[in-house]
């Protein structure tokens, strides 16, 4: 598959799960038990990209040593737990890590 | 009833604030594509046919992991089917609209313009608040572009030094921030990122962003029971 048809799928799918419940329902086809567990999806789904990208390196093997990006995200999951605030979470964590990284 | 003009322009100042974190997120997203090997052209081709941070990311990772056409699809499907809970929760605010704004609607109901527009639709019962959501996504898209054409520009320029990657696990964490206090949330978030650390290797076809998410729904789905079992 071609570079740009991968990207022209993935730009298929993303419009259709956009989509699909706008165009098809009516008023509540969902009940609460489906609503409930699709306000799940971005705590089951985000953590398979935050966990890697930060325990494992380009070639997916464990950095547990000398990891600042540990350190950091705690820094940022704390942040994000008292402020609830996402541009804190971000710069907070970000600062972190420049912190250890440059001093 | 105020103008589609000034729903319009409510749309994009309530969703402003939300777009600082996206700058960071886009210009990453184009320093990242240009990075792995995509052409600029690519990488902008990304941002307007898919225009989701998420997806993009996903495909980004993948595709340089190795994984086939499938599973890199298969996996943006997954990331994406939250959309199916934003779609079903505005639904009801977009059914008298003609077909053709529904599409308009769709393309640009990215985190942020939801997120937004959700509130003002809980307060606002007018027929054109659905100009509220076209001005929130016309933001969002306009910046994602923007700051994606920027990467693209800027990538060499940017010292890898900075580590401006680790911005993007940053990103996903901040948007989880609403769910740090709930129990059954943080139990998902971690068994799901677990899986998907140890899958990482180990699940075939580097399908593990499925696993991990379907692991993690799984979970939820028990423990909501659990719980309403005891109550």
């Amino acid at each position: 598959m071609s570079d740009w048809t991968l990207i022209i799928y993935c730009g298929l799918i993303t419009f259709s799960t956009r989509f699909l419940m706008i165009a098809l329902l009516k008023r509540e086809m969902f009940n609460d038990r489906i609503r409930d567990i699709l306000s799940f999806v971005p705590s089951a789904i985000f953590p398979a990209i935050i966990f890697p990208a930060i325990f494992l390196d380009t070639s997916g093997l464990f950095i547990l040593e000398n990891n600042p990006k540990i350190f950091a995200s705690l820094v940022a999951v704390l942040i994000g737990v008292i402020s609830k605030n996402i541009i804190a979470t971000i710069f907070g964590g970000l600062a972190a890590y420049w912190i250890l990284i440059f001093i | 009833m105020k103008s589609n003009l000034k729903v319009f322009l409510k749309g994009i100042l309530d969703v402003s604030p939300l777009m600082i974190p996206v700058v960071p997120f886009g210009l990453i997203f184009g320093v990242l594509a240009i990075d792995i090997g995509f052409s600029p052209l690519e990488t902008m081709g990304m941002s307007l046919i898919v225009f989701g941070g998420a997806s993009q990311i996903v495909l980004l990772q993948l595709f340089s992991g190795g994984a086939s056409s499938l599973v890199i699809i298969s996996s943006v499907g997954a990331v994406n089917s939250r959309h199916l809970l934003y779609g079903a929760v505005v639904s009801e605010h977009l059914s008298d609209l003609k077909i053709i704004w529904k599409i308009i609607i769709s393309y640009f109901l990215v985190d942020q313009a939801f997120a937004s527009s959700n509130i003002y639709f809980k307060k606002n019962k007018d027929h054109n608040r659905y100009f509220h959501l076209f001005g929130g996504g016309a933001t969002c898209w306009f910046i994602w572009q923007t700051t994606t054409f920027l990467g693209i520009i800027l990538g060499a320029a940017i010292p890898e030094k900075l580590g401006l990657s680790f911005a993007v696990p940053l990103t996903f964490i901040a948007l989880l921030v609403n769910d740090f206090r709930k129990l059954i949330n943080v139990i998902v978030i971690i068994i799901s990122g677990l899986v998907a650390l140890f899958g990482y290797n180990y699940v075939p076809y580097k399908a593990y962003i499925i696993v991990a998410g379907l692991t993690g729904i799984i979970t939820a789905m028990i423990l909501t029971k659990l719980i309403k079992r005891y109550e």
